[in-house]
């Protein structure tokens, strides 16, 4: 039983939660979290310096909580179109789970805990640029941009596109051009990865009005701008092997993964304007995740097996 | 100022103590987090001062 003023529960928005803590971890967005997490710890342990492996996890682990935390922020803004959208209808406070409030409170304090956990566990730069990140992505691109320009998510993709450059950060106190170019490979990544999918869900933005490309420009023109954001990714995918960062064996394997990625896009363009299934832009959009992860994991093999050869060597 | 008890439902209780067991795991797991990178950041030495 819970003792409450009489007055507070006879108001209409009173309100037991019936949340579990699955529903909180589900306003963390894990998916994208998971992400976040695998590009972070790329750029951090990438990073020309000896790490302490429980430093990495607590700044990989602090970096992911306030990722979490913005996505939690961008729930609570976005509940009313969450709610028409059938890819996220099924979100906590869309539902109705969590109450709008407790999503915001929860966003907001663990932005706050993850920025000051990393500013004390590993340095301030870091944690400056992880709270930029929290306000590009909670205020820059879901208050401001996605509703209102069909270039939401190239300017928005930043905020997606920072977790490498924080993981750097975090190892070397510093900014340098190998985790630029890691942001750079993310952010050119986001618009093909968004439009194919918008492309076969461009009803539901279309419902919330939403300005996603498709819905602006048409499908024609959106399946240009992918084929062209595709074609530079192929290219600054090769970059960390042309800078010096990474061997001749990543940039091959960052070439063949450009290509696939390039196939991809080009099966889209040539997509019929009355496909309605839309196969090609639903399989881009499951390779722009395997792209990802697979460049990715691929700079830290590489890293790795440098590492390993200059410790044999040594 | 009048007070009354609401009774919770199954579902309810169910969840509050799930929430209440979840608070509690990441409050111990931000013990040991803090306690470890209090000694990691700052090294054995914080352990060794004048008493």
């Amino acid at each position: 039983m819970a003792l409450v003023d009489k007055h507070v529960f006879d108001e209409p928005g009173f309100h037991v939660s019936e949340a579990t803590p699955a529903d909180y971890f589900a306003l963390l967005k894990p998916r994208v979290m998971s992400l976040v997490i695998f590009t972070a710890f790329v750029g951090m342990v990438t990073a020309p310096v000896a790490l302490n492996p429980f430093q990495v996890v607590i700044a990989v682990l602090a970096i992911a909580v306030g990722a979490g935390a913005s996505g939690a922020l961008n729930m609570w803004y976005d509940a009313d179109i969450d709610r028409v959208m059938s890819r996220t209808a099924g979100r906590p406070v869309a539902t109705g789970r969590i109450q709008p409030g407790e999503a915001l409170v929860f966003g907001i304090v663990l932005s706050a805990f993850s920025v000051v956990t990393l500013g004390l566990l590993a340095n301030w730069l870091s944690a400056a640029l992880l709270a930029f990140t929290i306000f590009f992505y909670a205020v820059v691109y879901t208050m401001w941009l996605k509703r209102s320009t069909p270039q939401n998510i190239v300017i928005g993709g930043a905020a997606g596109a920072f977790p490498p450059i924080i993981g750097w950060a975090a190892a070397t106190g510093s900014v340098a051009i190998e985790p630029l170019i890691m942001f750079l490979i993310i952010f050119l990544w986001t618009p093909p990865h968004f439009w194919a999918l918008a492309l076969f869900k461009s009803d539901d933005y279309g419902r919330v009005g939403v300005p996603m490309m498709p819905n602006v420009a048409g499908h024609a023109s959106t399946r240009r701008q992918i084929f062209a954001y595709t074609a530079v990714v192929a290219l600054v995918g090769i970059l960390p092997w042309v800078i010096g960062q990474a061997s001749i064996v990543y940039g091959v394997v960052a070439a063949l993964l450009g290509l696939g990625f390039v196939r991809s896009a080009w099966k889209v363009l040539r997509m019929a304007d009355d496909d309605v299934v839309m196969r090609p832009a639903k399989a881009l959009f499951a390779y722009s995740l395997l792209y990802l992860f697979a460049i990715f994991a691929a700079l830290l093999v590489d890293s790795g097996v440098a590492r390993l050869v200059g410790a044999l060597g040594a | 100022m009048e007070q009354e008890y609401v009774v919770l439902t199954e579902a309810q209780k169910k969840a509050q103590r799930s929430r209440s067991m979840g608070i509690a795991l990441v409050l111990v797991a931000l013990v040991v987090i803090f306690y470890v990178a209090t000694i990691t950041v700052f090294g054995p030495e914080i352990l060794s001062r004048p008493m």
